[in-house]
């Protein structure tokens, strides 16, 4: 599903953020990317959405070589992709229902099948009641929901997320990770930065270590 | 997953349907934005209107002098004023003889006598020209240029050979007028189109910096839509609507001041018709012309937002 190939990210001010990267997710299976920040993690969950290019290697995602992808098949590939960020990236300016529904007018689905596939996006993360409420409204841990069901609204093969949890506190992160886990269960194959080791090396779920560019190590997970 | 995830994909009926659906969703949206921001809005679409109402008058002018034009060149005459020697008899012999021309149309003889009888009617210095106790008037043959010689250089072909006419004293007519009024009108003409050229690159460049800022103002949400999968075409499309919109709407307006232009022209320019004993009433923009005006503006809109959106557009990635 997800598989780099000895890949190198080298920035254009020379910053190497990847080096010779080896690693592989099979389809439906979950993983825990972790290390300090800077460690190079947000730079791999870009290279597998292709919002950055590698310097050397290769990426296979979901059956598609990243390399030979022209730039025109580039929004295609992102729909099979939802992402999701620590700083949610929600558009204030429209209601929440609107945020989550914009991946389905992007694809083009009818109005009837927005709604419907919109709110049963909202009810997953638990904010049906809030789906005519303004972005700003929201406290963060609703706004990070409101980010995980726009990213999941269109059922994409895989879920990406960088420090979804990064602005929550304790409870709240739990919460998300246990939504992430039950994407998982349903057959999404999920991908998540994170530097809270305590909750997630509590979840269950293979971690793997980066530090400084390089791939530390893969555990396994203790109880799986 | 992989059959699931085909289930879950629009089918190719929904999506042909989406796409007309996405236009018309663009197209609304984009209005409706011009009409959520309207100062700015309001204040690009009187630069549009300006920029298209001055090539507009021009035109205009142009249309209404050369509707005019025609009817003085008909009614232009040559003058042919005879020797003293001629007499009243055989004024009428000439006329008969010039109207044979090719290049005359008609030759109308008017003796001296007649032409006394004239002035004493229509200029009111009757007595005068009594105390003067003899008629000092010339006779003259009023000549009607051919239709086929109507150019000032066969009209003055045509007062040249008249001029060697034994009998003719002088034949004139005031060229330079005519002349005057090609040469105006050509350059009024040049001057109408090269504004309209510069005028209508200037309607792009506005519509293109107007689209370009709010291209910077929706940054993130050009990003945002490109990372959940929009192609170009689907963030180019508010966008390109949104120049539509600003063009036509510049358009309209300047069909609006044209109109109110020409309302507040038709009284002055009807007492100055009447001051040269005229009729004369003003021709407005007609159906075509107004259509044309609209498509031009909406034309140079979609152009600015399309030459604006293809450049800024590809540098806005996600990061």
């Amino acid at each position: 599903m997800i598989h780099l190939k000895n890949v190198t990210k080298r920035y254009p001010t020379g910053h190497e953020a990847l080096s010779r990267i080896n690693l592989k997710l099979d389809k439906g299976a979950m993983a825990f990317l972790t290390g300090h920040s800077g460690a190079g993690k947000s730079t791999l969950l870009k290279l597998i959405a292709l919002i950055e290019r590698p310097t050397r290697g290769r990426l296979i995602v979901n059956d598609q070589d990243l390399a030979g992808m022209a730039p025109r098949q580039v929004p295609y590939f992102r729909r099979q992709i939802g992402i999701i960020f620590q700083d949610h990236h929600l558009l204030h300016d429209r209601s929440v229902f609107d945020n989550v529904a914009l991946p389905l007018v992007i694809q083009g689905y009818r109005q009837h099948e927005i709604a419907r596939r919109a709110r049963a996006a909202l009810d997953r993360v638990g904010l049906l009641h809030k789906e005519g409420a303004a972005p700003i409204t929201l406290s963060s841990g609703e706004q990070q929901r409101v980010g995980i069901a726009r990213a999941v609204v269109h059922k994409p093969a895989i879920l990406l997320a960088d420090e979804p949890t990064g602005n929550l506190d304790p409870e709240l992160s739990r919460e998300i990770m246990e939504l992430f886990i039950r994407f998982n269960q349903v057959g999404t194959t999920v991908m998540i930065a994170s530097h809270d080791l305590e909750l997630i090396s509590s979840l269950g779920k293979p971690m793997v270590r980066l530090h400084e560019g390089h791939l530390q190590r893969e555990r396994a997970p203790e109880s799986a | 997953m992989r059959s699931r995830r085909r289930l879950s994909q629009p089918t190719m009926h929904a999506r042909f349907q989406a796409y007309g659906v996405n236009h018309l969703r663009a197209l609304v949206l984009s209005l409706g934005k011009l009409y959520r921001a309207p100062f700015s809005s309001v204040l690009t679409l009187l630069v549009i209107a300006i920029a298209l109402t001055l090539p507009s008058l021009l035109y205009l002018i142009l249309g209404n002098l050369q509707q005019v034009t025609p009817q003085w060149d008909r009614t232009a005459q040559i003058s042919v004023f005879l020797e003293a020697s001629v007499t009243d008899d055989q004024v009428p012999a000439l006329a008969g003889r010039l109207a044979q021309r090719s290049d005359v149309a008609a030759a109308e003889g008017i003796t001296r006598e007649q032409a006394l009888e004239e002035f004493r009617t229509h200029s009111g210095f009757g007595d005068a020209v009594d105390a003067l106790g003899e008629n000092p008037l010339p006779a003259v043959i009023l000549v009607t240029p051919a239709l086929n010689t109507q150019s000032p250089n066969d009209l003055e072909a045509l007062v040249a050979s008249l001029n060697q006419l034994p009998e003719v004293e002088s034949a004139d007519m005031d060229m330079q007028w005519v002349q005057r009024l090609y040469a105006i009108m050509d350059t009024l003409e040049r001057t109408t189109e090269i504004l309209a050229l510069l005028l209508g690159l200037g309607v792009i460049l506005v519509v293109g910096n107007t689209i370009r800022l709010d291209i910077q103002n929706r940054r993130e949400e050009i990003e945002v839509a490109k990372l959940v999968g929009a192609t170009d075409a689907f963030i180019r499309r508010p966008f390109l609507y949104g120049g539509f919109w600003l063009g036509l709407g510049g358009a309209l307006t300047a069909l609006l001041i044209v109109t109110l232009t020409r309302i507040l022209l038709a009284h002055p320019v009807q007492d100055l018709a009447a001051l040269y004993g005229g009729q004369f009433g003003i021709q407005g923009l007609t159906a075509t012309d107004s259509l044309t005006l609209l498509a031009t503006g909406a034309t140079l809109g979609l152009a600015g937002s399309w030459v604006t959106v293809g450049r800024h557009l590809r540098d806005i990635e996600p990061s």
